[in-house]
């Protein structure tokens, strides 16, 4: 078996969801190769090549791959991927837009957010916004997956010795160009790496009042998040969003302030290892999946909870 | 400028879907279906570009089963001008979609695809960017805003951290997340209307398309339940819970 692993970079740096992408190839079994493609990504290559478990890094350093658009990426990794029995990419919206691409060039089906391993032909993944699970079994030449990071450990950041080669292969389909973007900026962790979350609903009221939720977030190191409903409400923007529309977390401590619980939030979080809900409506739904529930107005309650950590 | 846009017919989302006894598969006997709420936003962007007079044509597709109709009827209501039904009975894989939506984007060759950027039945999320491989077609996935300027049309796509602008030449592929627009109801004139708009019918086989499958469904689960926990009666009593209990602070 040999897999080749996309990693998730930002040319620069490595993004951890690449190494829970390696832990699942190392699951199936085989050497596993990671390409870095992107522009000036020698930093990221070079990251790539001390993850342990890896065999190889490729290097396809261009001005085609600067942004990873999904037309130029999709044909890279359609053409290099031919040597091998998987293709494995995160879960991440980058992952999601291009490898599609290449399973089709390959004329193969892919397999979406892959949460467990059965075998190297089989694997799990949820289906109906996580309402089941499906275990499926491919017949396909070339197994291409998108792998969704909370299901599967990171792998250690240090401790291997790959070779790096770089590949002369360009492909410029010329028909896509970046125009722009808009960035978050934060100082607190990305979502869906923070070990502690702690989520706003629609019962913050309005956008200014998750400044209460920012001070606690701030003291115990933090990512800050919020339910569908506060975000169609307008108060924080979506990539704030934990759901199954949004993003899906799994920290150690979830702790959900004012929402209500609907099945499409529950998807996001569920699988997180400690979930608080604090929420005065006692019947809310968010409690039946709480380890520890505190029904208290939210006002209250969070900025005692800041003073008390 | 004309634009295709692709719906599919699945579980009502407010419908909480169980798993089958024998764990063979999810259970769909008499559940209500609707469109898929992804794809209802497509419909409505491309209303709009219509509206807009950027578009002048829309036509909606789907693949399915006879009752699918029904979907395509909602969509002519919803001012889509004429549909395409390609029948059939069994379940496709999204490789096979993109395949078939291939054959219909080169018979009426549409300068713009509007498509959800998944169903909320399978969650695949790769039909458009497949069918954007098999055209050569550039793709704008998960957009929240489209806007077309002379040649080009400009994607803002909802990306993990933000948003980016992506500027694709036409023909090109569009895929809708949740906020690019808030879908219309139809009104009862235009149901009424759209009972008689053009509907046609055809196979996969008059596409040329072979349907095959390279997945098989070994089981379907349902997932790991959380049970409830405890009530804690205080914020006090809470953090010393998390911290000695359950060891997260």
């Amino acid at each position: 078996m040999s897999i080749l692993v996309i990693a998730e970079h930002d040319n620069a740096t490595l993004k951890g969801a690449t190494l829970n992408t390696i832990t699942a190839a190392a699951a199936i079994g085989g050497d596993i190769d990671v390409l870095v493609a992107g522009k000036g990504c020698g930093a990221a290559a070079e990251a790539a090549a001390k993850v342990a478990g890896v065999s190889k890094v490729i290097v396809a350093d261009n001005d085609a791959y600067e942004y990873q658009l999904a037309e130029n990426m999709g044909d890279l990794v359609a053409e290099l991927g031919k040597g091998y029995t998987h293709i494995l990419a995160a879960a991440t919206t980058t992952g999601k837009d291009f490898l599609p691409r290449a399973a089709a060039l390959l004329d193969v089906n892919m397999i979406s957010e892959v949460i467990g391993v059965e075998a190297a032909d089989t694997f799990v993944r949820p289906i109906y916004a996580g309402n089941a699970i499906a275990t499926v079994k491919s017949s396909d030449a070339i197994k291409v997956l998108t792998v969704r990071a909370t299901g599967f450990d990171a792998a250690a950041a240090e401790g291997g010795s790959a070779s790096v080669e770089s590949s002369d292969v360009v492909k410029n389909a010329g028909v896509s160009a970046f125009a722009s973007e808009e960035l978050a900026k934060s100082d607190r962790p990305e979502l869906t790496a923070a070990k502690v979350v702690i989520s706003g609903g629609r019962g913050m009221g309005n956008g200014d009042n998750f400044e209460i939720l920012y001070k606690v977030a701030d003291k115990i190191g933090a990512a800050v998040g919020a339910s569908r409903a506060a975000v169609d409400a307008g108060f924080v923007p979506n990539d704030m969003q934990v759901g199954q529309t949004g993003k899906i977390v799994a920290p150690d401590l979830y702790v959900a302030v004012g929402i209500s619980g609907a099945i499409q939030h529950l998807a996001g979080m569920k699988d997180s290892k400690v979930i608080v809900a604090i929420n005065k409506d006692e019947e809310a739904p968010i409690f039946q999946v709480a380890d520890y529930g505190l029904v208290a107005d939210l006002f209250d309650a969070i900025p005692e909870l800041e003073s008390a950590l | 400028m004309k634009v295709l846009v692709a719906v599919k017919r699945v579980i009502d989302y407010n419908v909480k879907v169980r798993v089958k006894a024998d764990n063979s598969d999810v259970d769909l006997t008499n559940v209500k279906m609707a469109m898929n709420p992804f794809c209802e936003i497509a419909v409505e962007e491309a209303v709009r570009l219509k509206e807009k007079g950027v578009a002048t044509e829309v036509v909606v597709v789907s693949i399915g089963p006879k009752v699918a109709q029904e979907q395509i009827r909602t969509a002519l209501a919803l001012g889509a001008d004429r549909g395409i039904l390609i029948e059939t009975e069994e379940k496709l894989e999204p490789l096979t979609v993109a395949k078939l939506l291939k054959g219909v984007v080169e018979k009426e060759q549409p300068q713009i695809v509007l498509m959800g950027k998944q169903t909320i039945d399978s969650d695949n999320n790769q039909t458009g960017q497949m069918l954007g491989a098999l055209t050569s077609m550039p793709q704008g996935t998960f957009a929240s805003e489209v806007a077309v300027d002379g040649d080009k049309v400009n994607v803002t796509r909802e990306i993990d951290g933000g948003l980016r602008t992506v500027a694709l030449s036409l023909p090109a592929i569009v895929t809708t997340d949740l906020r690019l627009n808030e879908p219309r109801y139809a009104s009862l004139p235009n149901i009424m209307k759209a009972k008689r708009k053009p509907l046609d019918t055809m196979s996969p086989a008059d596409l040329g398309v072979e349907v095959k499958s390279s997945l098989s469904l070994v089981k379907v689960t349902p997932p790991a339940e959380r049970s409830a926990g405890i009530k804690v009666g205080s914020v006090s009593e809470l953090v010393e819970k998390l911290k000695n209990e359950a060891k997260v602070l």
